[in-house]
């Protein structure tokens, strides 16, 4: 009994954390992030293979996605091109994801410290967060939900594909954090579970400081409410976007990270956890970063009671258990709310 | 888009008979071409749902999966004929979107996409873990179609029955569009308060759009059993189902033939990058995904709104309406306002929020052809008065009376049904249907064609009816030059005379306009000033709310004034005028 709710709470701080990104994003850009498995993969994969000594493909996927949007930017500001706005642009979309790749392959083959490669795989996975927005989503903000969310569906294929490239069909698990184990009866406790409770919990507290204490935090959080609005004070959405993709790639990159010394993931394992943080983050309802932390753990312990005692419904269990809850919470808000487009 | 579409669908069918008889096309052509057929139908259902109705669904591959497994287990476990099990295959896709769309068209807002993604991969683990559905294996052996001794065992015959199925389906779903119940699923893209306002149930027009996709969705399915012969669990995954949604998105989601072109397209490039890639490098796995991945990506980027849309902005001709005849006579609601006095009495009506009280035991009445201005300051509480009346808001206490009939906490549809419409202060017009369907959508009432009498076309003595009021009324108004226009595409006073027309096809006793003088320039203002004493002189009663003090004192026989939920005044334009407490109201308390 203890051990699947222990089981169900590893898991559920890993949904819960997908779950916060999820949330960040939709809220502040309206992108359903679909994708956000592939950053939990690639945070994963990039860490294992540079433990492994190997340079990790996304090193490469990052600058080329970076010279895109270097292109991209320069198109579209080509009617006011300042020396000083192509320089910003080359530091940030050329200069920077060079200077990481750069890294990767001095560093590759030597014995790297773990927290030299976590940082790495950080670095890199955020710099594709960033520039994935620039690319995909950043000319098409102002469309339709369903537009943004057939391009996330188009990202997470074409992402998924590069998985599949970079790293190949096997699965692959990395080192863990920490070796240490302690039990107390009859629950054992492993430093890398310890490790995935202290981070979830300290990433959420950071998420609830930086929006609710910085100025840059509340403009995100405006952003979200009215676009706008938003703009029309000052700030610039497109640079919020941008923000909210990193700290999605980033939260995405760490929860990849926790996980792989757990269990193996492939290419394509990220999609089913990202899908689980989603079901979480809807429970939350989108907007509510401690009830989707709560909802996600409420669906991690689902599914290991599940998978212990009815384990070929584990997965219809799992996401049926949403419906009612979806059904309580249109019930629970106002009417009287006008959908635009 | 709708009308004076019918001659290139006749050349399409044709082209698409003509096909398999050109000597030389390859039959794996065919084959492509049943399967974009079998996409085509599950879009062309999203395409109303989505595109149309605003309802995103993600689990329309797993009503395809409800019609291909009934046919697969009747006929290899019961031995019953294919055509026999297509009924079947319907009806249980019907009731499986019944028994989901109950729940889902409750969810608001963004829980709905997410809601259909729970149910499709809820439903596409049970297909796959179910015994008698043949678990992962699913089921071999089905039969083919046939017809008499010809079994469609090939490509090339089924294509037939295929196509046939599309062509078909894509007019009645048109038929559908082009109707009274049409233009209500079409309203409930932008929210439900207007669609309500005029009668229309939107959550039972959900459920219809609803039923109506799934049944489309469980004909491809039922098609693609006999097709492949066998079905097991992966088609009717997630992964499909968000495929079906971008083959709808690409297309483009508010057209019918989008569905049809997305499909098109999404097969066609599949297969192209399927094929080719390899060729091109060397066999590196997957390489389809990411060029499938960010063409789509570049293609929405291109064209945000479907490359349907996309193609007829570029066509050199139009498809021309036809007007409406003007003379079909529509039967007036039966006079009942001519032996009572007062027609809305409202008696200390009282609404909070939480703690505001935003109106405060407000009553005053409004007689027959009297025309009554309901004044004050902003956040008076004026637009929360006429929320109260229609039903959309209910009141926290007091009584609301038409014609001597309680009203309170009636739904705004009974209230327009005795008599009372109205227009909005945020104008609640669907910018992409024309003025005269914007205006049909207050006849809704007056009408009782339903869904199939639409699709069969039974109901074009009606429809002439409706569309001969509402151009009657656009006439009325003042504006029959822009009778085809995009309602999105008018000046927003023009939009306020829209709605005015559009609350007259109800033919209303009572008329509630929320600030309908606000952006009309001064002759404007002055024809609808006239356009309200006719009706008025006409027997009809207007309530109306407006800043324009110069208009309102000018047209109306009463005023009532209110200030922080509260009446403070009532009586004659003079009266009010020199009102002490009104002045204060207006412009502070004079030292």
């Amino acid at each position: 009994m203890l051990f699947l709710l222990q089981d169900g709470i590893t898991n559920g701080a890993i949904y819960a954390l997908l779950g916060l990104a999820l949330v960040l994003v939709f809220a502040v850009t309206r992108v359903m992030l679909v994708p956000q498995g592939e950053f939990v993969t690639y945070g994963a994969l990039t860490y294992a293979t540079l433990a492994s000594g190997h340079v990790p493909g996304t090193a490469r996927l990052a600058l080329a996605m970076g010279t895109v949007a270097f292109c991209l930017e320069l198109y579209t500001s080509r009617r006011s091109l300042h020396p000083w706005l192509v320089g910003r642009a080359i530091a940030i979309y050329i200069l920077a994801p060079a200077a990481i790749t750069a890294l990767t392959y001095s560093l590759a083959g030597h014995q790297t410290s773990i927290f030299v490669n976590i940082a790495l795989s950080l670095l890199i996975v955020g710099t594709i967060g960033v520039f994935l927005y620039r690319i995909a989503f950043q000319p098409i903000a102002h469309t339709s939900v369903l537009v943004l969310l057939i391009a996330a569906v188009g990202c997470h294929l074409a992402l998924q594909g590069f998985g599949l490239l970079f790293f190949g069909a096997e699965g692959q698990r990395g080192p863990a954090l920490s070796n240490v184990a302690f039990t107390i009866s009859p629950l054992r406790f492993t430093g890398q579970s310890i490790a995935v409770y202290a981070t979830t919990f300290a990433l959420i507290a950071g998420l609830w400081l930086f929006f609710g204490f910085t100025l840059f935090g509340k403009a995100l959080h405006a952003t979200a409410v009215n676009r706008l609005g938003a703009r029309l004070v000052g700030i610039r959405t497109a640079l919020s976007g941008q923000v909210a993709f990193l700290l999605a790639s980033v939260i995405g990159a760490i929860s990849g990270i926790l996980i792989v010394p757990i269990t193996t993931l492939y290419y394509d394992t990220g999609f089913l956890i990202g899908l689980k943080g989603f079901v979480a983050a809807i429970i939350g309802g989108l907007v509510s970063y401690p009830l989707t932390a709560v909802a996600a753990i409420l669906v991690g312990g689902v599914e290991a009671f599940s998978s212990f005692y009815a384990s070929n419904f584990k997965e219809v269990i799992v996401f049926t258990l949403i419906i009612p809850v979806l059904l309580l919470r249109s019930l629970a808000t106002p009417a009287v709310e006008e959908e635009k487009d | 888009m709708i009308v004076g579409a019918r001659l290139p669908v006749a050349l399409f069918a044709l082209l698409m008979a003509a096909i398999p008889f050109i000597p030389g096309v390859p039959p794996f052509w065919i084959v492509l071409l049943d399967n974009i057929g079998l996409s085509a139908l599950v879009a062309m259902g999203l395409v109303l749902l989505t595109g149309v109705g605003g309802l995103t669904s993600f689990g329309q591959a797993a009503f395809c999966g409800f019609g291909a497994y009934t046919t697969a287990v009747l006929t290899t476990t019961y031995g019953l004929s294919p055509w026999l099990t297509l009924p079947f295959s319907l009806i249980v896709s019907a009731i499986a979107a019944v028994a989901l769309g109950l729940i889902t068209v409750r969810l608001s807002g963004h829980y709905l996409p997410l809601g259909t993604l729970a149910w499709g991969l809820g439903l596409f683990y049970l297909f796959s873990k179910l015994e008698f559905l043949g678990r992962n294996d699913g089921i071999s052996g089905i039969p083919p179609l046939a017809i008499g001794s010809l079994k469609m065992t090939d490509p090339g015959s089924i294509y037939f029955a295929i196509w046939i199925a599309v062509l078909l389906c894509a007019l009645l779903t048109m038929n559908l569009l082009d109707s009274r119940t049409g233009r209500a699923i079409r309203a409930l893209r932008r929210g439900h308060i207007a669609a309500e306002a005029f009668g229309i149930w939107t959550p039972r027009t959900k459920l219809l759009v609803f039923i109506h996709a799934a049944v489309l969705a469980g004909l491809s399915g039922w098609l693609y059993a006999h097709f492949q012969r066998t079905v097991n669990p992966t088609p009717f995954g997630a992964q499909a189902g968000i495929e079906y949604l971008f083959i709808a998105v690409v297309g483009g989601a508010g057209y019918v033939w989008g569905g049809v072109l997305g499909a098109a397209i999404v097969v066609i490039l599949k297969e192209i990058l399927q094929s080719y890639l390899p060729y091109l490098f060397h066999g590196e796995g997957q390489l389809e995904t990411i060029v499938f991945g960010i063409l789509l990506v570049t293609l929405l980027q291109l064209a945000p709104s479907g490359v349907w849309p996309w193609l007829t902005a570029r066509l050199p001709w139009r498809p021309i309406r036809k007007p409406p005849d003007r003379s079909p006579p529509l039967p007036r609601r039966a006079s009942t306002a001519a032996d009572e006095d007062v027609l809305l009495r409202i008696d200390h009506a009282r609404k909070q929020f939480g703690g505001v009280i935003a109106v405060n035991d407000v009553s005053f009445a409004v007689g027959t052809g009297e025309i009554v201005a309901l004044i004050g300051p902003n956040g008076a509480g004026k637009s929360t008065t006429f929320n109260l009346i229609t039903g959309v808001l209910t009141a926290t206490g007091g009584s609301i009376s038409v014609l001597g009939r309680k009203i309170d906490n009636a739904p705004p549809q009974e209230v327009t049904r005795l008599g009372v419409s109205r227009t909005f202060q945020h104008v609640k017009l669907v910018p992409d249907m024309t003025v005269l369907e914007n205006v049909a959508i207050g006849a809704h009432l007056r009408g009782r064609s339903g869904a199939l009498a639409s699709m069969f076309r039974l109901d074009r003595a009606e429809e002439a009816k409706l569309l001969a009021e509402a151009a009657r009324q656009i006439d009325r108004v003042g504006l029959a030059e822009h009778i085809d226009t995009q309602a999105g595409s008018l000046s927003l006073g023009q939009q306020r005379i829209v709605e005015i027309a559009r609350a007259l096809c109800a033919d209303p006793i009572l008329l509630l306009l929320d600030e309908p003088a606000a952006g009309l320039r001064h002759m404007e203002k002055q024809r609808l000033a006239k356009l309200l004493r006719e009706l008025r002189d006409g027997g009809m009663s207007v309530l109306l709310v407006e800043h324009d003090m110069g208009f309102v004192m000018g047209l109306a026989d009463r005023i009532v004034v209110l200030d922080f939920g509260t009446r403070i005044a009532e009586g004659t334009p003079e009266a009010i005028g020199t009102n002490p407490d009104v002045v204060r109201a207006y412009l502070g308390a004079v030292a």
